[in-house]
């Protein structure tokens, strides 16, 4: 294979898993604080809360994932790979 | 395409990465992967085994196996009740719980069991789920569950709900068909291979101990994964119908 396609490949799996890592981060922080702020003045209300913080944050991490998908796909199944 | 070290011995002696490299069997000139079959067929027989146990020697007063199996029921009737509603969840509790139980039981079989024991002569056994196809067909599968449902319903009129609320969002519905089962797929697929992979490379590095906590962490997303593609099955399906 193409030394410049490989070097390629690894620096788009790199950028693809780091990138992709941005906006998920930021919403799953959000997403905790304000979990947390709603049990802190309801405690009472802590089950229902996990149980949707945990589904939302599987959304969340499923964006991660995609890029995840794309560096595996550049890494190991490369289209280019002739 | 990688230098030989990415190969090195420590990687085959404790957990090889092997993405993308099949345990080929030809069935009448189909290329199937064998790994994946034999693990979902060992999938088959527990939840076999689990509802054989269950049922046998029914009581009017549950114990021991009967009592945990109507546990796991309960749990699947109300993740279909949660989105379907009390007037239509009792026709899908099948399908919803069929994917949850299923899918649940792969994620777990690929986590739990020491495949690595086993030895074939290309790929490794390891969590069905981590192969596209297999999602991709449970992805399938709930496209046509919805489409069936939909259909089933309102007949020919359910083609109005691409047109609205304007026709001129005709593209961005019909597309929907699409990501659908595409981000479904995706999404499972990714988590488990994700898992998987995140433990063999610990294992390559530090075998003992620190791989731990991230293989309970696995247990516990794949758990999470089974509720959600449930769950999400539940609201296209519900979507559909409504």
């Amino acid at each position: 294979m193409d030394s410049i396609i490989s070097a390629a490949s690894v620096i788009a799996a790199g950028l693809s898993i780091g990138l992709a890592a941005i906006g998920p981060g930021i919403g799953q922080g959000n997403a905790a604080g304000q979990a947390v702020e709603g049990i802190a003045r309801q405690p009472e209300a802590e089950s229902k809360i996990r149980g949707t913080l945990l589904l939302s944050l599987a959304f969340m991490e499923a964006l991660t994932i995609y890029g995840l998908v794309v560096a595996l796909a550049l890494l190991f199944a490369n289209p280019f790979n002739s | 395409m990688y230098p030989e070290i990415f190969y090195s011995n420590t990687f085959s002696l404790l957990a090889e990465v092997e993405v993308g490299k099949h345990f080929y069997w030809n069935i009448k000139g189909f290329l199937v992967h064998g790994q994946v079959f034999v693990v979902i067929w060992f999938v088959f027989l527990i939840l076999l085994i689990f509802s054989l146990l269950g049922t046998t020697n029914t009581d009017r007063i549950p114990h021991s196996w009967q009592n945990f199996m109507e546990a796991a029921v309960d749990f699947v009737t109300d993740i279909a009740k949660d989105q379907l509603g009390e007037s239509f969840y009792k026709d899908w509790i099948p399908f919803i719980g069929t994917l949850f139980f299923f899918i649940f039981g792969c994620n777990w079989a690929g986590a739990v069991i020491p495949w690595k024991l086993i030895e074939l002569p290309q790929g490794e056994l390891a969590a069905p789920t981590n192969d596209i196809n297999t999602t991709v067909a449970l992805a399938f599968l709930t496209s046509f569950a919805y489409f069936y449902a939909g259909l089933s319903k309102k007949g020919l009129g359910y083609f109005k709900r691409y047109v609205s609320p304007l026709p001129l969002l005709l593209p961005i519905n019909i597309l929907e068909d699409f990501t659908k089962p595409l981000s479904l797929s995706f999404r499972l697929f990714g988590n488990v291979l994700a898992d998987e992979l995140t433990v063999s490379v610990l294992t390559s590095l530090v075998p003992l101990v620190v791989p731990l906590p991230i293989m309970l962490l696995g247990l516990f997303a794949g758990s999470v994964q089974a509720l959600i593609f449930s769950t999400l099955a539940a609201a296209y399906i519900i979507e559909a119908l409504e």
